[in-house]
C-alpha cells in the first residue's frame, strides 16, 4: 500500500486540512505490550493507523552487567554473559571466552573448538527457531510457534544433556569446556539433525511461503543496504540488506574456516531485498547452514582432554586492552577487555548487535501501519536483555 | 420427528412457547459457548501437536471450560477509573443481547423455531448489526487508546462486511421469494432434481453462482465475528486484546460468550440459507431428527472456522479493506445482478 509520503512534524500536529487541525495521538506500546518481545517500550505518534515516529525506550531490564564485571574474576563472569542474550547463551560465552583468551593467548585443542561450534551453532537453531515462530505470532499466526517450539525443545534437551542446563548454560569456559560429551550425545545430535532438516519444509509450508503472510511481510520496512550499515546493524538483519557480512566467514574464530558453508543473504524474492520477508528468510536459510555445520564439526571429532587449557587461577593475567567480536544469531557481539593486570577486569564494555539492530527502528517505522510496525519489530529479532544489559 | 410442531403437540399459546424457547436458547448459547472454547482448545492443541485440557475433570479434561467460566463469575470486577461507567457496563449486555437476539429466528427443526417472522433473514442482519454499537462502546468507555483503535477496527470492518454479507444472503432469498427462515429451509425440499436430496440445498441450486455466494458468505462471516485470518479488532500481537482490553470477570465473560455465540449463529445461518439446515442429504436419512441435521452441519462450519484460526496469519487493516470492498463485493454484486436476472426471466 501507498503510505502518506506527507512529513509531519515530530509529535506535535497533522496538517491542516480543510480547516480541521487534528492531534498526533501519543501511543504507548509496552513494556507490558504482547509483541515488544520483552520489556521494550516503544513511544509511537500516530495519526490514526499510521505511525509517523516511533521512539524506542529502553532500560527496563537493565542490570549493570558491565559494572557487575568489574568486581568479579574473569571465569565468574562466564554466567553473567548467559543473561545477555538468553536466546543464545552458547554465542554469548563463546564471544566473551574467546576475547578473554585472547588477552591470555591461550590457544584451546581441537575437540574443544569443534565442540564450542557445535553447541553455538546448535544455539543458533534454537534462536533463530524463536525468532521465527515470534514472528510469526507477530503476524498473527499461532501454530507455527509451537512448531519452533516442539523443535527447540529438542536442542535444549541435547544442551541439557550436555551441560545440566536448559537456558543459562555455562557451558563454554575459559580455556575449555565445563564438561565433555560423549559418544552417545554425538549420535543423538545427529539425529536431530536428520530430524530437523526435513521439518524446515513444514515450517515453509505453514508460513514462509503463506500468502496472508507474504503480503504481511514483503515490501514491508525495508532496510536499504547503506542504511543498514550506517546504522551498525548486523546479522541477519544486515544480510537481509543484501550485504555479505559474516564473521564466521570474514574473520573466522574457532576454526570457522575449516567448515563449508554459504553466507545467507536477502534477495528480495518476494519483494524488495532487506524487507521483513527477508530478513525472516535468512533467518531460514540460516537454520540450513548451521545443520551442515553441526554435521561438519561432528565428522571424525577427535578425543583429548576439553579442561587441558583451563587456567588454575586469574592473578597474573596480562596488562592491556582487547576487543574480540563474533558472529551471534543476532549479528556481531564485541567484548572489549580492558585489564590492569589484577583478577578481575578493569573494565568490559559489550557491542550489544540487538541494541544496534534496535537502533534503525525509528528509520523503519516512518510512516507505516500500526501493524507493520509489530511485523518490522519482531523481524529485528531482538533480545531486551542483551539490549539493555 | 422432523415433522414434529411443538405448538400443536403441547397446544400451548404461542407466547408461552416464545418463552419457553428464549430459556432453550439461552441455555443452550451459554453451554454451546462452553463446548465451543473446548473444542477450539482442544482443536489448537491438536494443530500445534499439543494435548491441551488434559487434567480438569478427568477424561481429557473435559471440564476445563466450566471451571474457567466458574473462575471468571468469581472473579473481581474491575472498572478503571477513568472510564465511562455507564456505557463500560451496559456495553457487554448490548453485544451480548445482538448475538442472542438473532437466535429467535434460527430454525432448528422444520417447525422448530422461535419465532417464524416474516422479515427472518432481515431480522438477523439488523440485529447483528447492533453488535457494533455495543463495542464501538465498549472501546470508547474504556478510556484505554488500544481497547479504541480495536474498536473502530471492528466498527469499520463490521460495517463493511455487512454488505457482502447481505448480498449473499439474498442469493436464496431471490430464489425462495421469502425472507422467513421457514420457507427457505421448505423451498430446499425439492426442485428440479428429485426431491428431498441434498443437491436441491441453495448451495447447489444454480451452480456455480449460489456455491461463490456461500462461500462469499462464510469468508465475510469471519470477519463479521472477528475470527482469523480477520482477527484485527482483537489481533492480539498488534492490540493486546482490543475493545475488551480493560474487561474482567464477567463482563469479560460476556464479551466471550458473545464471540462464540455469533461463531455458531453464522454458521447456522449458511447452514439454513444454504445447507438445507435440518434436511436430511436423502430421504433415507429422514428418521435422524432436524435439530440433528441442524446441529451437525452448524458444528461442521464451526471446525472450519477454527481450523482456519490455527492455520492462517491474520490480515493487515487495508488488506481487509481490500479484500471487502474491491474482491467480495464486485463478486457479491454480479452474483446477485446474474440471479436476480435469472429469477426474473424464468417467472417470464
Amino acid at each position: 500500500m501507498p503510505l502518506q509520503e506527507i512529513e509531519i512534524p515530530l509529535g506535535i500536529r497533522t496538517p491542516n486540512t480543510d480547516g480541521i487541525v487534528g492531534e498526533a495521538m501519543v501511543l504507548n506500546m509496552g513494556p507490558q505490550h504482547p509483541s515488544t518481545h520483552g520489556v521494550l517500550r516503544i513511544e509511537l505518534h500516530t495519526d490514526g493507523e499510521v505511525v509517523f515516529e516511533a521512539i524506542p525506550h529502553l532500560g527496563y531490564l537493565h542490570r549493570c552487567f558491565e559494572k557487575i564485571c568489574e568486581g568479579l574474576p574473569y571465569n565468574q563472569i562466564v554466567p553473567y554473559t548467559d543473561r545477555l542474550d538468553y536466546l543464545a547463551s552458547m554465542n554469548m560465552n563463546l564471544g566473551y571466552v574467546l576475547a578473554v583468551e585472547k588477552l591470555m593467548n591461550i590457544e584451546v585443542g581441537e575437540r574443544v573448538q569443534r565442540l564450542r561450534v557445535v553447541m553455538a551453532e546448535l544455539n543458533r537453531i534454537a534462536s533463530h527457531l524463536v525468532a521465527l515462530g515470534t514472528f510469526g505470532l507477530d503476524i498473527g499466526a499461532t501454530t507455527p510457534f509451537l512448531y519452533c517450539f516442539r523443535d527447540r525443545e529438542k536442542i535444549l534437551d541435547l544442551f541439557e544433556k550436555a551441560c545440566g542446563a536448559r537456558l543459562l548454560y555455562n557451558y563454554i569456559w575459559i580455556g575449555g569446556l565445563a564438561r565433555d560429551v560423549d559418544e552417545n550425545w554425538i549420535n543423538e545430535c545427529i539425529e536431530f539433525l536428520d530430524y530437523f532438516e526435513p521439518k524446515i519444509k513444514e515450517y515453509n509450508d505453514l508460513l514462509s511461503f503463506n500468502k496472508i503472510f507474504i503480503e504481511r511481510t514483503a515490501n514491508i520496512g525495508v532496510l536499504p543496504p547503506e542504511v543498514a550499515i550506517a546504522y551498525g546493524c548486523t546479522g541477519p538483519t544486515l544480510r537481509a540488506s543484501g550485504v555479505k557480512w559474516d564473521l564466521r566467514k570474514d574473520e573466522p574464530y574457532s576454526g570457522y574456516e575449516k567448515y563449508d558453508f554459504n553466507i545467507c543473504v536477502g534477495e528480495g524474492e518476494k519483494g524488495t531485498i532487506g524487507d521483513c520477508w527477508d530478513r525472516y528468510w535468512v533467518r531460514v536459510l540460516e537454520m540450513v547452514e548451521s545443520v551442515k555445520i553441526v554435521r561438519q564439526a561432528l565428522d571424525n571429532i577427535p578425543q583429548e582432554d576439553i579442561s587441558a587449557k583451563i587456567p588454575k587461577n586469574f592473578n597474573k593475567m596480562p596488562v592491556g586492552d582487547v576487543y574480540f567480536r563474533t558472529e551471534t544469531p543476532r549479528g556481531e557481539i564485541g567484548f572489549y577487555i580492558m585489564s590492569d593486570g589484577t583478577k578481575t577486569p578493569y573494565r568490559i564494555k559489550v557491542r550489544s548487535p540487538a541494541f544496534c539492530n534496535l537502533s534503525v527502528l525509528p528509520v523503519l517505522a516512518r510512516d507505516q501501519l500500526i501493524a507493520d510496525l509489530v511485523a518490522i519489530v519482531g523481524s529485528i529479532d531482538i533480545v531486551l536483555g542483551e539490549v539493555d544489559r | 420427528m422432523s415433522q414434529f410442531n411443538p405448538l400443536e403437540a403441547f397446544n400451548l399459546p404461542i407466547v408461552y412457547w416464545q418463552i419457553i424457547w428464549a430459556g432453550i436458547i439461552v441455555a443452550f448459547v451459554t453451554v454451546f459457548a462452553l463446548f465451543a472454547v473446548y473444542l477450539e482448545r482442544k482443536i489448537s492443541a491438536y494443530a500445534q501437536d499439543r494435548m491441551g485440557p488434559m487434567e480438569t475433570g478427568g477424561w481429557q479434561g473435559w471440564a476445563q471450560t466450566i471451571a474457567d467460566a466458574l473462575k471468571l463469575l468469581l472473579k473481581e470486577d474491575i472498572i478503571p477509573e477513568l472510564a465511562d461507567r455507564r456505557l463500560f457496563k451496559l456495553a457487554p449486555y448490548i453485544v451480548f443481547a445482538g448475538s442472542l437476539g438473532v437466535m429467535a429466528v434460527i430454525p432448528f427443526g422444520v417447525n422448530l423455531i422461535g419465532t417464524d417472522l416474516n422479515i427472518g433473514l432481515y431480522f438477523i442482519l439488523a440485529l447483528s448489526s447492533t453488535v457494533v454499537i455495543g463495542i464501538l462502546m465498549a472501546g470508547w468507555a474504556s478510556n484505554n487508546k488500544w481497547a479504541l483503535y480495536g474498536a473502530m477496527r471492528s466498527a469499520a470492518q463490521m460495517v463493511s462486511y455487512e454488505i457482502p454479507i447481505g448480498l449473499s444472503l439474498m442469493l436464496p432469498v431471490l430464489l425462495t421469494g421469502s425472507l422467513s427462515m421457514i420457507d427457505i429451509t421448505n423451498a430446499q425440499k425439492s426442485g428440479i432434481l428429485a426431491d428431498g436430496y441434498f443437491w436441491n440445498w441453495y448451495i447447489f441450486r444454480v451452480p456455480p453462482f449460489t456455491l461463490i455466494a456461500f462461500i462469499l458468505y462464510f469468508w465475510a462471516s469471519l470477519a463479521e465475528t472477528n475470527r482469523t485470518p480477520f482477527d484485527i479488532p482483537e489481533a492480539e500481537s498488534e492490540l493486546v486484546s482490543g475493545y475488551h482490553t480493560e474487561y474482567t470477570g464477567i463482563r469479560f465473560a460476556m464479551f466471550f460468550l458473545a464471540e462464540y455465540a455469533n461463531m455458531f449463529i453464522v454458521a447456522a445461518i449458511a447452514s439454513v440459507v444454504f445447507l438445507g439446515g435440518p434436511l436430511a442429504p436423502a430421504p433415507w436419512l429422514n428418521w435422524i431428527p432436524g435439530p440433528i441435521w441442524m446441529l451437525l452441519k452448524s458444528l461442521v462450519l464451526v471446525f472450519i472456522q477454527m481450523w482456519l484460526r490455527w492455520t492462517l496469519p491474520r490480515v493487515r487493516v487495508d488488506q481487509l479493506m481490500h479484500i471487502c470492498w474491491k474482491i467480495f463485493l464486485p463478486l457479491a454484486l454480479v452474483n446477485f445482478i446474474v440471479i436476480a436476472t435469472l429469477v426474473v426471466l424464468w417467472q417470464k
